[in-house]
């Protein structure tokens, strides 16, 4: 990877999902994996990101929640789904409170899929959401 | 007279992961008031889980929580055990009592690191975290997987625990013998950690008995509750389990912290005592899985299945009928139980102290956002169909009278 142009802020929120993929994406931060030293780093608020990370299958009562997020997220930006759930409900198939997989809701650009995915597997797919923006760009 | 400000924090919020939102009543920096809007998480895994059988059911239970993910299968595996009176074999009793405590070690750690980074202190989350990974190390190597381990089956477990495993966990234990040190000595001593936890966020051990809290959060108000000393199961019936409980319990978030930081020490000690008195044995009690899934299938009765989680008890219940699926199935996560608790805990506290309080009893809601039907009370739930038809009716009604 050449020089990153600019530092990758993240937002991340759940829709639903069991941890096991959030507790991953912490540990890409945390020091064996240490993703903030590409500037890679979770914000807190869904405006100041370039990366919009979504863990869960998305049920009913997060839907809309899910939707004013991705509104609020600035553009250009990049939509990520971690895990299998959020990328084709996987394990929770036919649940009557699930209206996943996140791509019916909102435009997905990069699936990691893995239940849950490693966190190397959780860079990489980041690694990717940044080619796509400085494609943009 | 100026109205109290309610001020709604979540259900997507920076402080915690996963969707719950709490309403804050504040006057001033005070709150006095607070309520807490759950079920965004909400999966129907329980409804699910009687459409499936009882195999998928076990890759259901693990998915309910990532964290917890051995201890709800394993809840799950002792109620349709319990139902089916089936006896598991000893050394798969001890495998099983082996990842229940490497996970208490690593759910333990990782609350540690995150309630560090709630009062904002990120360089203790870091030590933490980097620690937690050889734990995590292990449990991959045992079982194949980080966080989702796939490691139980009904009547035993998948995989065995060969010497050169118990070799290595007898390293990663001594590990820690050494690591630890660090992690007490900063929230033991430091200062930061002393001022935003002592006598913050207080439970009573009369409130806590008087709302059910379970776990670390209960043992912190001085309640002697273990369901591995009260009803000790699997290998822990070989092992002397006590309460962690501190001495002079308050029952403030520090005393939370202490807890669990002792059980991670315990959890330790019992892991070597496990390791080295496996004994040999079988794994399962039935190899073939088409034969168990025949056998559960003509199964009648009820069974209950409990297990002390690292969050506090969890408890499965199943009801078979003689089908392929389980006929009922309800699980009570902890999390469910210590929801109430946060109410006298937030009480006449700052509001900037409720992120540290709220993650003090280490809450899943993806464990406890079940629901509830209540039969008897003057509530119904209608589909949008049978409104329609209602609504039909009447028009026919209105026509004809």
């Amino acid at each position: 990877m050449e020089a990153l142009k600019k530092s990758l802020w993240v937002f991340h929120i759940n829709t639903g999902g069991c941890n096991g993929c959030d507790i991953e994406i912490i540990a890409a931060l945390t020091p064996r994996y240490d993703t903030e030293r590409f500037g890679i780093k979770l914000v807190g608020s869904p405006r100041h990101a370039d990366v919009l990370l979504v863990t869960g299958p998305v049920t009913r009562k997060m839907k809309s929640k899910l939707l004013r997020v991705y509104k609020q997220t600035p553009d250009p930006k990049v939509v990520m789904v971690v895990g299998n759930c959020g990328s084709t409900k996987g394990v929770f198939h036919h649940h009557y409170h699930v209206v996943g997989p996140v791509d019916k809701i909102i435009p997905v650009d990069v699936y990691v899929p893995g239940c849950p995915p490693r966190p190397e597997a959780i860079i990489y797919g980041v690694a990717k959401a940044w080619e796509k923006l400085e494609g943009e760009a | 007279m100026i109205n109290n400000v309610c001020i709604p924090v979540g259900p997507v919020h920076p402080a915690l992961k996963e969707p719950i939102k709490f309403k804050f009543d504040v006057e001033g920096e005070k709150i006095v008031g607070v309520d807490v809007d759950m079920g965004y998480n909400h999966r129907g895994i329980e409804r699910a889980g009687m459409e499936r059988n009882f195999v998928q059911g076990l890759y259901l239970a693990e998915r309910v929580c990532g964290i917890c993910s051995f201890s709800h299968p394993f809840a799950y595996c002792r109620a349709v055990e319990n139902a089916a009176n089936i006896e598991v074999p000893e050394r798969a009793n001890y495998i099983r009592s082996i990842i229940a405590e490497l996970e208490r070690v690593h759910s333990h750690l990782l609350w540690a690191g995150v309630a560090a980074h709630e009062i904002g202190f990120d360089s203790v989350l870091f030590l933490v975290w980097k620690n937690r990974e050889k734990v995590l190390d292990i449990l991959e190597e045992i079982t194949g997987n980080r966080i989702n381990y796939a490691m139980l089956m009904i009547g035993g477990v998948r995989r065995d625990i060969p010497d050169e495993q118990r070799a290595k966990l007898h390293k990663v234990v001594d590990y820690y013998a050494e690591t630890l040190s660090a992690v007490e000595e900063v929230f033991m001593n430091d200062k930061t950690i002393q001022l935003r936890t002592r006598n913050v966020g207080v439970l009573t051990k009369e409130e806590a008995l008087a709302l059910e809290a379970v776990g670390p959060t209960a043992r912190a108000s001085g309640v002697k509750k273990d369901i591995r000393f009260d009803q000790p199961y699997a290998a822990y019936t070989d092992a002397d389990v006590k309460p962690v409980v501190p001495e002079k319990a308050v029952g403030d978030v520090f005393d939370r912290i202490w807890v669990r930081l002792e059980e991670v020490k315990q959890s330790l000690g019992l892991i070597t005592q496990f390791v080295d008195e496996m004994p040999s044995g079988e794994l399962v009690s039935e190899k073939s899985v088409i034969k168990l899934l025949a056998d559960l299938s003509r199964v009648e009765g009820e069974g209950i299945g409990r297990h002390e989680a690292p969050r506090g008890e969890v408890t499965h219940y199943v009801l078979l009928k003689s089908q392929q699926t389980p006929f009922t199935w309800k699980m009570r996560a902890p999390t469910y139980n210590n929801v109430m608790p946060w109410y006298p805990m937030f009480r006449d506290t700052e509001l900037a102290d409720a992120p540290i309080i709220a993650a003090s009893i280490d809450p899943c809601i993806a464990c406890a956002d079940r629901v509830t039907v209540v039969t008897g009370a003057h509530t119904s739930e209608l589909t949008n169909i049978e409104l329609h038809k209602k609504s039909l009716e009447k028009t026919r009604r209105l026509q004809n009278g």
